[in-house]
Order: C-alpha cells, then structure tokens, then sequence
C-alpha cells in the first residue's frame, strides 16, 4: 500500500500549529516513514501535485485568498483537519469581527497613532492584494471540515495522536483532559 | 448632578441593595445613566465603577446614552407582529425621521425595540416614558408623533378612552384592557381584604402550612413547585430574617394574566403574602414587579397604603401580637432572566440578574442570604382561596397532580384574546372553542411561551397541567396564513439570544448558532447535516444554569419535531453539505471601504 499523502497550510494563523507540529520531536522522521507531504510549508510545495488523504489547516479565512486555499484543500483532500483555535473559531485574528471592517481599516491605515506618511490617505486597493473578508471565518462555514483539533496549539502529542489514528484507522483515545470544557 | 444623585442616594436610605430604584429615578429624571452619576454612586458605596456599570448595562430599560425625551418602546413579539407591528414601526420611523436604536437630532424622541411588554390581548403596544399604549394602528402613531412635537405631556396623550375596571382608576389612567372571559375561584369578586389574615391569626403556623399541603397546590410560574412544601422548607430553614418575595416579574412573551391580577385583585396578592409571611416567619415582602408595569406603582402604592391603615400590613397584625409584616415593591429594569427566583433575588439586591448556583435554593439561602421563599403572583392568590375556603376544597377543582384553576394568558389568532381562569385539566380543543378560534383555522398553538412547546392540531386533544403539559399560562394561537419559521421561531430565537444573561457559554453561543442554521435553511442553503446538527446541538443547552438557558433552543426543536415537514421542504435534497457561504456577500463591505470591485 502506498503511503498516505499530507498537505498542510496555515491561513489567517501565526503558524504556531505548525511549530506544534514540529514539536512532535523525533517522531517526526517516523512521521516521514509513514505518511508523504504534498503542498505544505514543511517542506515548500506551493502547489498540489496530486490528491491527498489528509489536510491539515491552521487558521480561519480573513480574506479572499485564504477562501481560496481552502477551497483548494477541499478539492484535493479526502479528509479536512481545523487545527487550532483559528481554524474552528477564527482566534485571535475574530477579534475585529466585532468592529466594522471600515473602522478596522482607517484605524490600520488612516488614523492610527503608529500611521505615518500616509499624505494621499489611502487604504490599500491593488487588485494584486486578496480582498479582506468582512469578518473572519472559521473553515467549517466555509467547506466542509471532518474533524477538529482544539488548542491554541493543540498538544503537539495530541497532534500526533491523531494523525496515527487517522492513518491507522484505530479509534483515537480522547482523555477527560483532553476533552474538558475549559 | 452630584446633589441630584446624592439625592437620590439618601432617598433609599443610603442602601446599596437598592441600587435598582437608585439607577430607575436617575434614568427617569435624566433620559439616560450619565458617567457622573455612575461615579458618583460608585464613591458613595465604596465600589468600584465597573460594578455599578454592570447592573446599568445589564437591563435593557437602563441606557448609558440619551434616550430622548420621549423614549418609545415598540414591543417587537411575536403577536405584535401578527397583529400589524410593521406598518406601525415602519410610521414610527417615517414620522420621526429615524431608526430604532436611533434618537431624532433634536433629542425629542428615540425609538426602541423591546420584548413582550404583557400586552399581547392588545398589541401593537409599545411603552412611552412608563405610559403604555396599545392597539396603535400607523395613524395613531402620527396622533402620538404630532402630540410629540407640541411637548405634550404622554399622561395628555392618551386621548383614547380609558381601559375598563381599575384601569380607568385615577392613579393608573391608562388605556390598557384587562380582557377577563373567564373568572374562577381566584379572579371572582368573593373576597373582602382581612378576611383571611383574620383567620390565620387564630392557627399557628404549622396548621397554615398544613392547609396549604393539603391543597396539593403547585408553584403557578411554570416550574410547579408544591407551595406547602416550599413554605416548611423556609420555615425550618435557619436564619435570622426571612423574606417573602412575590415573582411579579412575568416576562415570557405571551403572558399577561399578572398584569390583570395587579391592576384588578392586588389586594388579594397582598393578603397571600402576609399569609406566606405568618406562615414562614418573615417579617418583610417584596413584590418583584417587571419595569413594563411601573404605571401601576401609584395604584400598588395606595393598596399597601390602604393595607397599612387598616392593620393588614405593619406592627402586630390585627392584635397578634409579634406578628408583624410589610410589603415594598420592588421594580425590574427589563430582563427576561430575572423571572428566574435566583436571578430575581440578585436583581433585588442591585446586581446583574444573573441566576445562581443552586443549591442552595432561596428556600434556604435567598435574599441577602437569608431563607427566601419566591411564589408567583397567581399562587399567592390561590392561597388566600385555600385558606378562605379550605384545601379540600381546592383539591375538588382539577386533577390529582395539578388541583385547582390556573390563569391563561390567551392571545394570536382568536376572536376574544384575555385572560381566562379554567380548571386544570382542559384540553386544547376545549380552549379553541372557549376562545373563539375555528379549529380549521388553527396551524398550532404555542404552550407555555417560546420556552415551551409549539403543538400541532395532531395534539389539540392533550391536556393542560403537570401530567401532560405544563404552562405557566402563556398560549397564542397561530392561524394558518402564519409563516411558522420566519414569523415565529425565529423571533422566539431572538429573543432568548437578547435576553441571555451570558453567564453559560452553552446559553451565550448555542442559540445564535441554531440561529444561524435556521436563516440557512430559510434562505434555501439548508442541508439534510443542518437539521441532524439542530436536534444534536439543541441538546448541549441542557448544560445551562438557569431554565432560560435550558430551554433557549425549544423554539427550533420544538418546531422541528411536531413540524417536521416546515423545514424538510426547505433543504437542499441534492446536497449532503453546504456551508452556506458566499464569498461575495463576505467581502461586501471591504469592497466599499477600499474602492475596490471583487473580480472572482
């Protein structure tokens, strides 16, 4: 059988589910004996080469492009992972979900006490730049996601935990601790 | 402003449990909760800021910002809507010149949405600086917005007839019908204050809590709680001081019957509480009485006053000697939540009317920590009856687990919405007739609130009362040109949302959530994933503290198991997920903040 393929991608996150998975120590050369990595910053495939069993996504959706990379993922995973607090909450970056968007941007670059130089007064609009979404999306209202991993980061063991499940096919063990409500 | 509320302070004896009449005088003298009142208060009590600010943001009828000199209050329930709310609020705004939540530029006049107000036999109602107003059709309102504009005085502007019975009365003046059909053992006339404080005195208190045991007669709020037990809980419950508090504070939407017992048989209500108040060993009652009825206060104020002369109320009751009692109204600020006993009690102390752990229960631990007993208003009356009449005669109306008569608050689509008393153990059906609402007319009837159970005609045979179902008395009948979904459900999901103290997470989040998957489904995204999540997640909110939050997703899963059909019509059948977004309508506002046109 051939080795399950694994994509990874960080969106409106601080790539510190990434560092959690880093934090998986040396298991990691027995994660690379188990499992191929396509499209993922781990090791710098910017775009699919083929179809995956398992996305892992960190970060929610705060602009056009992040909806895009996720979407993208959908198509090409079988199986869809939140990672974290900002996949399946939005996080830190859902702050501003409660201030409006125009507030947000004037703060940023209009009246902001650290905006200088700024003489035209313009809020950034190349069509280059992706488009910022109203308010931060966690993945799940966006695409279909299978499965949740909570944490901010999640437990670099309870990261591990569960892509052996998930490659295993074996039930994954889920202590009171890991469960708990707060 | 210091010496107003310095004022104001001393006027309340310099208590800072009483910091919900403090805040409801400055709110009224000013329009608004000004910064320096809140200063103010907070340095005379010693606290900080923060924790008188918490109280003022808590209730709805306190704000922090200018209400205008006319503050409207527009209730925005369900049979508001039914009875023609849209046009009204739609002449609201036209005529003012602004939107709810908004003040005209002048400072004249602000417009406010607000939840059932206990006017749904005679909606569209809505509140005018404490004055109530109902039936408003668009062109009352223009009545009310030129009268408005000259400066009238709102007491002026009520040029409409007066109500009937008491409503007429001097000290209450108001256009507000009581709506009685039906009188029962409780509303009948057959009572003259002091008749039972009379007999009391001649039994001890243990032979009154027997009565009331014998009567087998259960808390009429909703929860059903038996009085006779609840009343030896506080008794023997230890504590120097013991308080009897009346829940007056009828908030689920569709419920009225107090308002008629307030305005019609507070005499009544009164002489239950002293009977409670013998009976427990407490020396002091308070009446929790809902913001919304504070046009009352004059008419309450004048019977207690009345109740005092006479030695109904005071210092060695009608010569029983150390029997002593008193009653003062308390008043909300608008808060559903604080019809729980719990968040009640705290309200009453001047704090945020959030529930609270129990055990312990009031019975043992309520107001000021004291033994606390919390009877609604109806079942105070009940038990004057019990006591007047004996509990086996109360036993003689009813069935086994629900004896005696209980108050229905009828309203929606009938011929003669009001208040009817009827035996325990009426069916459905029986109510259609007796309110005149033609049984092919009727697509459901919702029982008990938005906290209770929506019922299709299938069930029109069950019967009302502990052993099937269960009200507080709430029911509104719903025609069949009604859209159950968007017209009902989703304003019940609303209003639980609004009204959540936020203490629970399960409470805070859940129900917007549900929310969400209804609008999903009412805008054709729904998938069969969508309704299984409702059922699932609808479950959670059982880990609530309180029975608001316990019971917040009822409108959605009550409505999705006895009307399955509503929204299986409405999902997508070709799809087993959408997540419902659109990324167009996501960036609609960016799009505009930057200039720039979305090329996706």
């Amino acid at each position: 059988m051939s080795k399950p393929i694994i994509a990874t991608t960080s969106l409106a996150g601080c790539f510190g589910c990434h560092m959690s998975v880093l934090d998986i120590d040396d298991r990691i050369l027995e994660l690379f004996e188990l499992v191929e990595f396509n499209k993922s910053p781990i090791n710098d495939i910017k775009k699919f080469t083929k179809k995956c069993d398992i996305g892992l996504i960190e970060g929610g959706c705060c602009n056009s492009e992040n909806v895009h990379v996720l979407k993208d993922f959908r198509e090409h995973c079988k199986i869809l992972v939140s990672v974290g607090e900002c996949a399946i909450m939005g996080g830190l970056p859902a702050m501003r979900n409660g201030i409006p968007i125009r507030e947000c941007l004037e703060e940023a670059y209009l009246n902001g006490l650290t905006v200088v130089g700024n003489e035209e007064r313009i809020i950034p609009n190349d069509p280059e730049l992706p488009m910022l979404l109203d308010r931060v999306f966690p993945c799940h209202e966006v695409v279909k996601i299978d499965y949740f991993l909570p944490g901010c980061p999640p437990r670099a063991d309870l990261i591990w935990d569960a892509l052996v499940a998930l490659i295993s096919g074996d039930e994954m063990k889920l202590p009171y601790e890991v469960v708990k409500f707060d | 402003m210091k010496a107003e509320v310095k004022k104001t302070i001393e006027k309340y004896g310099n208590d800072k449990f009483r910091l919900m009449d403090i805040l409801i005088d400055i709110q009224k003298e000013n329009g608004y909760i000004p910064g320096e009142a809140i200063t103010q208060i907070a340095e005379d009590f010693e606290m900080s800021e923060v924790d008188v600010e918490q109280t003022v943001s808590f209730y709805h009828f306190f704000s922090q910002k200018p209400t205008g000199k006319y503050a409207i209050f527009l209730n925005n329930s369900v049979v508001a809507n039914m009875m023609g709310r849209a046009e009204v609020a739609a002449t609201f705004m036209k005529e003012l010149g602004i939107k709810f939540g908004e003040v005209t530029p002048d400072g004249s006049a602000g417009l406010f949405n607000t939840s059932c107000i206990g006017m749904n036999d005679q909606e569209p109602a809505a509140i005018i600086n404490n004055r109530i107003f109902t039936r408003l059709t668009p062109f009352r309102v223009k009545e009310i917005v030129r009268d408005i504009r000259e400066g009238k005085d709102v007491d002026e502007m009520n040029v409409q007839d007066w109500g009937d019975g008491e409503n007429s009365s001097d000290l209450i003046r108001s256009v507000v019908s009581n709506n009685i059909r039906k009188i029962g053992p409780v509303l009948d006339r057959d009572f003259t204050a002091g008749q039972a404080i009379e007999k009391i005195i001649k039994l001890k208190p243990e032979e009154v809590i027997e009565e009331v045991k014998k009567s087998n007669m259960r808390g009429r709020g909703g929860a059903g709680f038996p009085t006779g037990l609840k009343w030896e809980f506080c008794r023997n419950a230890p504590g120097e001081k013991k308080y009897i508090f009346c829940n007056a504070d009828e908030g689920e939407p569709g419920t009225f019957k107090d308002r008629v017992i307030l305005t019609e048989r507070p005499r009544l209500l009164f002489e239950g509480m002293v009977i409670a108040g013998y009976a427990v060993g407490a020396s002091e009652g308070i009446v929790y009485v809902r913001y919304e009825y504070k046009y009352l206060e004059q008419h309450l104020e004048k019977i207690l006053q009345q109740a005092r002369e006479a030695n109904y109320l005071g210092k060695n009751i009608l010569g029983k000697k150390g029997f002593n009692f008193d009653i003062r109204i308390q008043f909300g600020a608008g808060a559903y939540v604080c019809g729980e006993e719990s968040a009640l009690i705290e309200s009453a102390e001047g704090k945020r009317g959030e529930p609270r752990d129990r055990p312990p229960f009031p019975v043992e631990k309520g107001y000021h920590d004291m033994p606390t007993v919390v009877n609604n208003v109806e079942t105070l009356c009940s038990v004057v009856k019990v006591i007047l009449k004996g509990g086996e005669w109360y036993k003689s109306f009813g069935t086994n687990e629900s004896t005696g008569t209980k108050l229905l608050s009828i309203s929606g689509d009938c011929k003669f919405p009001g208040v009817y008393e009827v035996v325990w153990g009426f069916s459905v059906n029986d109510i259609l007739d007796m309110v005149g609402a033609g049984k092919e007319d009727v697509q459901a009837v919702q029982v008990g609130g938005p906290s209770g159970a929506l019922i299709s005609p299938d069930e029109f045979n069950r019967t009302l009362g502990y052993e099937d179902l269960a009200t507080g008395g709430s029911l509104i009948i719903i025609g069949k040109n009604r859209d159950i979904l968007s017209g009902i459900v989703l304003n019940f999901m609303d209003f639980f949302i609004d009204e959540s103290c936020g203490s629970c997470s399960t409470c805070r989040i859940v129900p917007t959530l549900m929310r969400n998957k209804l609008n999903k489904i009412l805008n054709a995204r729904g998938t069969q994933q969508d309704i299984d999540d409702l059922t699932e997640w609808g479950k959670i909110l059982k880990a609530s503290r309180c029975g608001l939050g316990q019971t917040a997703g009822n409108p959605i899963l009550s409505s999705l198991k006895n009307f399955p059909a509503l929204y299986e019509e409405k999902i997508q059948k070709n799809k087993s997920f959408d997540s419902g977004f659109d990324l167009n309508a996501a960036i609609k506002e960016s799009a505009k903040a930057t200039g720039r046109i979305p090329n996706f």
